[in-house]
């Protein structure tokens, strides 16, 4: 019962935060230089004269200031995100079309790099010293350093190019038309890489916070308490330390949820994964408003359902936790 | 030299990491200064054929681009841009965290309730996702890069502050300073604020880091100055061919690695260095 008024509240918090998102989108809009329908619109000189009075009429572009953010809000809220004049398309379905792609990626890398990042500071905290624990707060240290896009790019052209052994591009291979399991076999052989790339800079930075983490748990006196009784090395890590120090480090991949988001934009443009951040990168180049301040807001949304799933994960492995 | 400063340099030069750290960060700082007597040409300027490998012709140690320009000097101009970039938007970010961040710390209460609030919006939002917008709605430049940076680091910074704030105003010298009659701003700049320096500059060395991270994505994504020759924008230009061109993308990339790395490892010593008890306590 505490529970779920708990997450009744963090639900509410989360719809505060995308209502003020909206309406920081609706100043962005007229921050831009030039009249908002053009803006909306896209690229000057592109739309024409009538689509450009129809944006006019409908966002009630000559009446008040605080009337037309009404009108934006509203239009939000019934989830129409405006129409994208260059793909002739409505943003909310453009976005609708290319959002399970982003959340399988994002997931994937969000799961990738929690998972490995307490294995290996696991591995280092149990091994302080020695030359394992060098070598991964080194990587990590090195990981933490290296440009995500960059990365990308040296994973496609090792294990695309040189070694052959993945694909570079894309989510399925063009034109195999695989069913079943098949299907699910290619897009995840596609996923690998982009994955990988998108989880490692975070993995590098669980690493080294699971580490230092488990290093002040293992000091604490519960731990020295349960050496002397003489429970087992492996079992004081495993249950006494790790179950105590993975806390700071679901707090902050709940934080880091956005970062995650964001950097989908790097790895999507360029495996080519056809998810919201790739559409981000041509919204981008084709100066395409509207669909890019879609997209901010629906990735927004994104990471507060991700902030909210940490919070109720973290409900469940603490139970300590103050329900506030 | 005090001894406190002369602890300092003792633990800081004593740190294996942070010296390499400082080695690496002063090359390229040197570097960006004496880039116009390192490459007279302009790193716009073709010099060369396409498509030239590195070390194939003389003084063309990294190669050249799709249209003959070369890379070296592509590396040395772009580092100014980074370290322009880098040390600007992390003194924008500073600037908008430590007002925000003393004043809800010094003030507590409603104010501070009301400017946390603000500040975990910020930091909910994601991110690069952010930066790209309000650069692409402000159109790429420097100045715009630098405000979208700024403008999406300095939450982590408010809320040093503000914590340290929070724990340093009820002590004896603020209350001295109160008596004595300073006005809140004299004391929030006079009194707390030099208290809470060394975890700030340990700070700002790592978003220095993470700006020079984001302007290269940024760029990467053709969001830079487009007159300005950036790493960023190089590995951009670079990806379409890197199958016929590996160096045009990894000699940029290990541009940013290197320096990034750098300020990382000056950051950390500088952490150990200022706190010892802290750092010690961590390994």
């Amino acid at each position: 019962m505490q529970k779920l008024s708990f997450i009744i509240k963090r639900l509410f918090k989360a719809v505060v935060v995308l209502l003020a998102i909206v309406v920081l989108n609706f100043f962005l809009i007229r921050a831009a230089p030039g009249d908002p329908a053009q803006v909306m619109a896209g690229e000057a000189g592109a739309a024409d004269a009538k689509f450009i009075e129809q944006l006019q009429e409908k966002f009630g572009l000559n009446k008040p200031l605080h009337e037309q953010l009404a009108i934006y809000v509203g239009g939000i809220v019934t989830f129409d995100l405006g129409y994208s004049y260059r793909q002739e398309q409505p943003v909310a379905k453009l976005i609708m079309d290319r959002l399970p792609a982003t959340l399988l990626l994002t997931g994937t890398a969000f799961f990738i790099s929690i998972a490995l990042g307490l294995l290996f500071g696991a591995i280092a905290a149990s091994r302080v010293g020695t030359l394992a624990d060098t070598a991964v707060t080194s990587l990590a240290l090195l990981f933490y350093a290296t440009p995500l896009f960059w990365v990308a790019l040296m994973s496609i052209l090792l294990f695309s190019v040189v070694l052959g052994w993945l694909p570079a591009y894309g989510m399925v291979t063009v034109g195999a038309n695989l069913t079943g399991f098949a299907y699910v076999l290619d897009v995840a052989e596609h996923l690998v890489l982009p994955a990988l790339t998108l989880g490692l800079f975070f993995m590098a930075i669980y690493t080294r916070l699971t580490r230092s983490s488990m290093l002040e748990v293992a000091d604490m006196d519960f731990v020295k308490t349960a050496r002397a009784k003489g429970v087992h090395p492996a079992r004081i890590t495993r249950v006494h330390v790790l179950r105590n120090a993975v806390l700071p480090v679901i707090t902050l991949a709940g934080i880091q949820a956005g970062q995650i988001v964001g950097g989908a934009v790097l790895t999507e443009t360029v495996f080519a994964w056809p998810g919201i951040g790739r559409l981000m990168y041509d919204a981008l180049f084709q100066r395409d408003y509207n669909l890019l301040l879609g997209i901010f807001f629906v990735s927004s949304a994104m990471v507060l359902l991700f902030n909210l799933i940490t919070d109720v994960v973290y409900t469940f492995v603490d139970p300590r936790i103050e329900l506030k | 030299m005090r001894p406190a400063t002369k602890d300092f340099w003792k633990r800081f030069l004593g740190n294996r990491g942070a010296l390499i750290g400082l080695f690496i960060l002063i090359s390229v700082v040197l570097m960006a200064i004496f880039a116009p007597l390192i490459y007279p040409k302009d790193p716009w300027a073709m010099v060369q054929r396409p498509f030239l490998p590195p070390l194939d012709a003389q003084g063309f140690w990294f190669g050249t681009d799709t249209l003959g320009r070369d890379i070296g000097a592509g590396l040395v101009y772009g580092a100014q841009v980074s370290l322009l970039v880098g040390v600007v938007s992390t003194v924008v970010a500073l600037a908008i965290g430590v007002t925000l961040g003393a004043v809800a710390g010094y003030y507590g209460g409603l104010v501070d309730d009301a400017l946390m609030r603000f500040t975990e919006f910020f930091q909910t939002i994601p991110n690069f996702a952010l930066a790209i917008v309000l650069v692409a709605i402000l159109q790429p430049s420097t100045e715009s890069v630098i405000i979208a940076i700024g403008v999406v680091s300095w939450p982590p910074v408010a809320r040093l502050v503000r914590g340290e704030f929070l724990s340093l105003r009820s002590r004896e010298f603020v209350q001295a300073a109160r008596v004595v009659g300073q006005s809140n701003g004299q004391i929030i700049f006079g009194q707390v604020l030099p208290n809470t320096l060394s975890p700030i500059i340990v700070m700002a060395s790592l978003m220095v880091a993470t700006a020079i991270l984001l302007e290269s994505a940024l760029s990467f994504l053709g969001l830079g100055d487009p007159n300005t020759m950036s790493w960023g924008y190089m590995i951009g230009a670079a990806r379409t061919v890197i199958r016929q061109a590996w160096w045009m993308s990894v000699f940029p990339g290990v541009a940013i690695l290197l320096t990034v790395l750098a300020l990382n490892l000056v950051g950390e010593g500088l952490n150990d260095a200022l706190n010892p008890r802290l750092a010690r306590k961590g390994r």
